[in-house]
């Protein structure tokens, strides 16, 4: 069912084309574009109400979208529930950093992923890798074994990213993954999200934090009532641009067109 | 015989205890797990210590109050410890427990089944008609019988898993329907009576007479313990890890072969290891063992600790669901051919009685004095064992002393209530760190 179609020589991971989606009476979302590349990192900014969750859901396969299209390496795929987006290596961190509070930190990483030998569970190995993990991602957990009740917010986070890493996804969604952190552990966070990044893994990060998006992402797309306003380079595009695309006090050029790169577009 | 610890024996003895955290000073290196302090009896003591205040007291306490009861009863009337006594109890406690069992998988995710006393009385029935009244060999019958509480359970698993019926009002639904199926089955010909010397009879009649067999028993579990404790050592050592000092180890194999050896000369002085508490002890042990060591367990806690994680996590909720009520129906069957056996027959007066709850109540009864959290995510089988010790020495007890049923039943309500209020105040303080 895979019909690949060639659109430049370094495909987007993932690209969607013209997604729309209606939750009853109400259009949450209007031809949407949007592309994500590896090693980067893509904000999708917008008040509320203005689909970033919506969209969120579709990419995760939680509702899908009623119209349009979606890319996977430059080949077309449907993505009808959350098992799909699994499969092709998109993994999702909810806000509500959901876990098991009776399971400890290994049991919550490795869920859904368990190592096991012949049958039979394999802790030592588990808690091994997690460990390692732990390590490499320089996460300050004591213990691994610690039940997760007992953990912070912003170690509930680091955990819960950790997770989504275990299957070495491709795309990372964060949905606004700053809203419950205290300041230190927003600048942990946005070390983990480098960090990441530079592994070569694309990164959609939910958020209405200005500062957030001028501190971790690459670049930044803007919906407006369910439709794209824009698409910023962080670096070079002034801040009050970004907002006034966001509430709506400039209404971007680009509206209504597709807000990927140009060449990209035939 | 931990409470609820889904990790089992690569989990530190003290970790889950959140009132030890000041004291874990985990090491420069990170490697530091969550231990008491000094190695051997010292580490040990300090390790009961802390369970005994954290969360994990729930099972400490358990023995500590079975143990009360024990004496209490044996201070008012000295043949409560007598070996005959004792091993009847151990008989009596088998149905009740093995529903209890049941109970306690769909406990871990989080729902009641409310079935359990009728699907037990309609087994009981349907074994009865048909050996007896039908004349369909024993062992089919049996199978029929247990393969109609799977079914029954199937039924309320769809309804709930599928449909999204409370689990509820499903089970009440099942409650009154499979009583009245039972009384249906029974109508015709009234009380049955099974036949003396057969089977289902022999199941709580048997018993194994040798000494062998039980000190056997005894030391193969406790070898057991002792093998799995020291292999999981050497791994965890071999990988860099801490686990319990060899002299832990070493305590808690001798506190284990103290208690096997005494229940086993207990039970030699009488008629040797009764069948049904074997075939207990086997469900129990193998249940622990897929619930805690095997991924699909692991899912079951999982699911009980929070489904929306689970099911974001893969975990195939409808199906985990449909199982756990499908093994507590079965388990509730099992139970029922082995009231049905207490009795050796089935009439429409115990299906009435399985139906009016008694069974039901001391079965999860058992399951939360036991350990096993009405919240869903902690417990273990091994609170149907310690819970259902704690209800039948109870009703033993109070037999003894000719206590009439009204005031047992207060009792034991009472126990239960206590039960259930030190299940919720364990959550909730245990909730604590995580809103900090």
């Amino acid at each position: 069912m895979r019909e690949v179609v060639p659109l430049a020589t370094f495909p987007p991971v993932l690209a969607l084309r013209g997604i729309s989606k209606r939750f009853g009476g109400v259009q949450a979302l209007v031809d949407v574009e949007l592309q994500l590349r590896a090693g980067e990192v893509v904000a999708l900014a917008g008040d509320n109400g203005a689909g970033k969750s919506t969209l969120i859901k579709v990419i995760s396969g939680v509702a899908p979208a009623d119209r349009g299209i979606i890319e996977w390496e430059g080949g077309l795929v449907q993505i009808k529930q959350p098992h799909d987006a699994h499969a092709l290596g998109i993994a999702t961190v909810y806000q509500d950093l959901a876990m098991c509070d009776n399971l400890d930190i290994v049991g919550n990483l490795f869920l859904g992923r368990e190592i096991d030998r012949v049958g039979v569970l394999d802790e030592v190995e588990m808690e091994r890798q997690a460990r390692e993990l732990m390590h490499t991602l320089s996460m300050r957990i004591p213990d691994v074994r610690m039940p997760v009740a007992a953990l912070s917010a912003g170690q509930r986070q680091a955990v819960s990213i950790a997770h989504s890493l275990m299957g070495s996804p491709k795309v990372l969604l964060l949905d606004e993954p700053t809203a419950a952190l205290g300041v230190e552990q927003t600048s942990h966070l946005f070390d983990l999200i480098e960090q990441i990044r530079d592994r070569g893994m694309a990164i959609l990060l939910i958020s209405h934090n200005m500062g957030d998006i001028k501190a971790v992402a690459d670049r930044v797309a803007v919906l407006r009532l369910g439709r794209n306003n824009g698409l910023f380079d962080v670096n070079t595009t002034p801040q009050e641009q970004v907002i006034s695309s966001i509430t709506g006090a400039a209404d971007n050029a680009k509206t209504h067109r597709p807000t990927g790169d140009d060449e990209v577009w035939p | 015989m931990r409470g609820g610890e889904p990790s089992g024996e690569a989990q530190p003895a003290g970790a889950g205890d959140g009132s030890g955290a000041g004291g874990k000073s985990s090491g420069a290196d990170g490697h530091g797990r969550a231990r008491g302090p000094g190695p051997g009896i010292g580490g040990f003591i300090h390790t009961v210590r802390t369970r005994v205040r954290g969360p994990e007291r729930g099972p400490a306490l358990v023995v500590l109050g079975l143990i009360m009861i024990c004496v209490l009863f044996q201070v008012l009337n000295d043949r409560f410890l007598s070996p005959r006594n004792l091993s009847n109890l151990s008989v009596d406690i088998v149905s009740t427990g093995l529903v209890a069992v049941g109970i306690v998988f769909v406990l871990l995710i989080g729902e009641i089944d409310l079935s359990v006393g009728s699907v037990s009385g309609l087994a009981g029935a349907a074994f009865a008609v048909l050996n007896v009244n039908l004349g369909v060999p024993e062992w089919l019958a049996m199978i029929v019988a247990v393969l109609s509480g799977m079914a029954a359970g199937a039924v309320h698993g769809f309804f709930f898993a599928w449909v999204g019926v409370p689990s509820f009002v499903v089970t009440l639904a099942g409650l009154l329907a499979w009583n009245g199926m039972a009384l249906y089955l029974l109508g015709a010909s009234g009380t049955i009576n099974l036949d003396e010397n057969g089977l289902v009879a022999s199941l709580t009649s048997s018993y194994f007479g040798q000494p062998a067999v039980a000190y056997g028993l005894a030391a193969l579990g406790t070898a057991g313990y002792a093998l799995a404790c020291l292999r999981t050592r050497t791994r965890l050592t071999a990988a860099g890890m801490r686990y319990r000092s060899p002299g832990e180890i070493g305590v808690r194999s001798g506190l284990l072969a103290l208690v096997a050896f005494s229940a086993a000369y207990t039970l030699n002085q009488f008629q040797g290891l009764p069948l049904a508490l074997l075939i207990f002890l086997v469900v129990i042990v193998v249940s622990d063992y897929v619930l805690r060591r095997t991924r699909y367990g692991r899912r079951v806690y999982a699911l009980g600790g929070g489904a929306v994680a689970a099911r974001r996590a893969g975990v195939r909720v409808v199906r985990v669901r449909l199982v756990m009520f499908m093994t507590s129906g079965t388990l509730a069957a099992i139970g029922g051919l082995f009231v049905a056996s207490g009795l050796t027959s089935a009439s429409p007066t115990t299906a009435r009685a399985a139906g009016s709850g008694m069974l039901l109540i001391n079965a999860i009864a058992a399951a939360v004095i036991g350990g096993t959290s009405l919240f869903g995510g902690r417990g273990s089988t091994w609170s149907a064992l310690l819970g259902a010790l704690v209800i039948q020495s109870i009703a033993s007890g109070m037999a003894l002393l000719g206590v009439e049923d009204a005031l047992q039943f207060i009792i034991t309500g009472a126990v239960l209530l206590a039960a259930v209020t030190a299940d919720t105040l364990a959550r909730r303080t245990e909730r604590m760190p995580a809103q900090a």
